[in-house]
């Protein structure tokens, strides 16, 4: 008691594991199955258990080195054999390799007489040896309740199962036991009396015409472990549970910024588009354009040379290529160099664990930088709301994990208010973009608002949103008296801006030629006044000349006669002063 | 037809009387149950087949290899391999009716 308390303080020292190779088993059970003890997995008919066990004892040997022993009292080594050759399991390959031994055992019921007493040493003999042969780490008895069909004394059955897992433990094998599901108790002999380790409860259900495989770790003693239920699907490289809860919310984070492809809506996004490793949601009524701007966002990647990865669950790829080419965007040489794949496949081809599956496995393969998904929403009508939800998170944990920045596009019915699985969804983004239709003046425009950008500064106007021949635009969109104004009511208002332009500038110029005009008249003006006035000097000069020459004249007279009357000078000389004034005047 | 015709005389002579019968009986160890059986199968053959029967005992002990191509499961164990087709009876063989039983002995009867 005091050891076991000790053990359980130190997490350090906590029970050895013994990892399965399954994919999201081990995680859910921080590690796999408990070592060198035997766990139950129970299940209804076709629910996978012995896949799971099979897949347990192929990966132990080819993943881990630890050769395995399949005691299978249902299937013969033939039909096991061609059912995980599916998986891509080469059974027969290992058996002949010695990495696993299968025995077979046949139970025919009613064909074993039953005569006093005996015990099940038999059964310990063959699995002893088998297990020694090889020096087996793992077993599998699949499935061990055809015993209480084949063997009637069920006090002496119990008794040896009982000794039976005792002795497994004492073997040091890592063990799984695969049982029918009860109908009030797990297993339909109740072996999960004896097998008290680690019990996983396997089931497959039908929801809504889609079936769906859980798996739960009903118990796990001495090991934290989760216990929800988890989808887990059969897929070509075996099984893959999808845990949900275990992933943690510690991603890295990615301060680089991304551009979008549409430099304006970069601009709107403090200048540097979003962050690399965010999600992106893009909501819009029908016929938005939301694959246009995701296109645009993949091509804006590949020509950075990045991978994309797109995802589309209404169009064909060559459809999507041949939309977009019509917008100028080229994806086809892009696709061609491998930098853009494309992955379409409807939404009802099977379930969503299926999608999701195949989706991780996707991009596990093509390690793409960007994702594309569009439509998600088309993708979560395929299951039940809350499956839906449950399924974004887990995508989105899954591309932050990787760093993987995502677009998921998503269809509304229009009108304001939103769906719930949207705004159920939106809290899971990172940024959201609205594009929607804005109805006036009989006709639709596209506008396009970002309503969230978490960690940036962002634009909080509308934009017209314009899809032409040369690819997208976002034009100011003009907020008028009656609201916004936009397609031909917004060119209305800006011809009119432009005609009011042109009208203040024609009056400019017409005012401006009136006063070059009226200069040039006062120049002419004064240019003939002083013509006039030259004009004047110069008659004033012409007269002055004359009167000197008449003076002269005048005196030379006066001095002609003076000197004939032999008179005095100085009288001639005021004589003819006077004589000049008079004859003026 | 021939067959048939043998069969049912066999059938009504009570035992194949003029057949060689082989029987197995796995064992482990000579533990009391072991013994126990091998003295039952004994007598049971004494009475009802004498003189054309075997025994073969095998001890899984020594040879724990041979559990697998008879489908042994249970010890003791007999198994009738002559006369075809192939009968198993376990247990220490202490309920005689039974082991007539089992072994297709009690035909006739």
């Amino acid at each position: 008691m005091k050891k076991r308390a000790s053990k359980s303080m130190m997490p350090g020292r906590s029970l050895p594991k013994c990892p399965t190779g399954i994919q999201g088993l081990d995680e859910i059970t921080s590690g796999g199955l408990p070592r060198g003890r035997p766990t139950l997995v129970c299940g209804g008919a076709g629910c996978g258990k012995t896949l799971m066990a099979a897949e347990f004892l192929v990966r132990g040997a080819v993943q881990y080195g630890e050769p395995g022993v399949m005691m299978a009292f249902e299937e013969t080594e033939a039909e096991l054999e061609a059912n995980v050759a599916s998986l891509g399991f080469d059974l027969s390959g290992l058996v002949r390799r010695k990495k696993i031994v299968f025995d077979y055992v046949h139970i025919e019921p009613g064909e074993i007489h039953e005569s006093g007493e005996y015990d099940l040493e038999g059964l310990f003999v063959r699995l002893n040896y088998a297990i020694d042969s090889i020096g087996a780490k793992r077993v599998v008895l699949d499935t061990l309740e055809a015993l209480f069909a084949g063997l009637k004394n069920e006090a002496v059955l119990r008794a040896e199962l009982r000794r039976l897992f005792r002795w497994l433990k004492a073997k040091g094998v890592t063990a799984i036991i695969t049982a029918e599901r009860g109908r009030e108790q797990l297993t339909r002999h109740g072996l999960e009396e004896y097998v008290s380790d680690c019990v996983i409860l396997l089931d497959h259900r039908v929801n809504d015409q889609i079936a769906t495989r859980h798996l739960r770790v009903v118990k796990y003693r001495g090991s934290a472990h989760g216990t929800n239920e988890f989808p887990f699907l059969i897929g070509d490289e075996g099984i893959s549970v999808l845990p949900i809860t275990s992933l943690a919310l510690n991603h890295k984070v990615s301060s680089e910024r991304i551009a979008t492809g549409i430099p304006r809506l970069d601009a709107m996004l403090g200048g540097r588009g979003f962050f690399r490793g965010s999600s992106i949601l893009l909501t819009g009524t029908p016929g938005t354009g939301k694959t246009i701007v995701a296109a645009n966002f993949a091509q804006a990647a590949c020509l950075r040379g990045e991978r994309v990865l797109f995802f589309s669950f209404e169009e064909s790829p060559n459809q999507i290529i041949r939309n977009v080419h019509s917008i100028g965007l080229r994806l086809e040489p892009l696709v061609n160099s491998g930098l853009l794949r494309f992955h379409s496949a409807r939404p009802s081809l099977y379930g969503l664990e299926m999608h999701l599956a195949t989706m991780f496995k996707e991009i596990s393969v093509f390690k793409p930088a960007v994702v594309v998904m569009d439509p998600i929403t088309s993708l979560i009508d395929a299951g039940t709301p809350s499956e839906g939800k449950g399924m974004v998170t887990r995508l989105i944990d899954y591309l932050k994990a990787g760093q993987v920045t995502s677009l998921f596009t998503s269809l509304t019915q229009g009108g304001h208010s939103l769906d719930q699985s949207e705004a159920a969804m939106s809290s899971l983004m990172d940024a959201w973009l609205l594009l929607q239709d804005y109805e006036g003046n009989g006709e639709r425009n596209r506008v396009l608002y970002v309503l969230k950008a978490r960690g940036m500064a962002h634009s909080n106007q509308i934009r017209e949103f314009l899809i032409s021949n040369r690819g997208i635009d976002l034009v100011d969109a003009y907020i008028g008296p009656s609201g916004v104004l936009t397609g031909s009511a917004r060119a209305a208002q800006s011809a009119r801006e432009k005609a009011e332009a042109l009208a203040s500038q024609q009056e400019a110029g017409r005012r401006k030629r009136e006063l070059v005009r009226t200069r040039m008249a006062l120049e002419r003006q004064i240019t003939s006044l002083r013509s006039e006035h030259d004009a004047g000097a110069e008659e004033l000069r012409q007269i002055d000349e004359q009167v000197g020459t008449q003076t002269r004249l005048l005196s030379t007279e006066r001095t002609e006669l003076g000197r004939l009357r032999q008179a005095d000078a100085s009288v001639v000389a005021r004589t003819s002063v006077a004589s000049r004034n008079g004859r003026k005047h | 037809m021939k067959t048939a015709a043998r069969k049912l005389r066999s059938l009504k002579s009570g035992v194949a009387a003029d057949k060689p019968w082989h029987l197995r009986l796995y064992v482990m160890d000579e533990t009391p149950k072991s013994l126990a059986a091998f003295m039952n199968l004994k007598r049971v053959c004494e009475s009802r087949l004498k003189g054309h029967y075997r025994i073969k005992v095998i001890d899984l002990l020594k040879h724990p290899k041979l559990a697998k191509g008879d489908q042994i499961l249970a010890i003791p164990t007999v198994v009738r391999m002559l006369p075809i087709p192939m009968r198993t009876v376990i247990g220490n063989l202490s309920d005689i009716d039974n082991v007539l039983v089992g072994l297709d002995l009690k035909a006739g009867d």
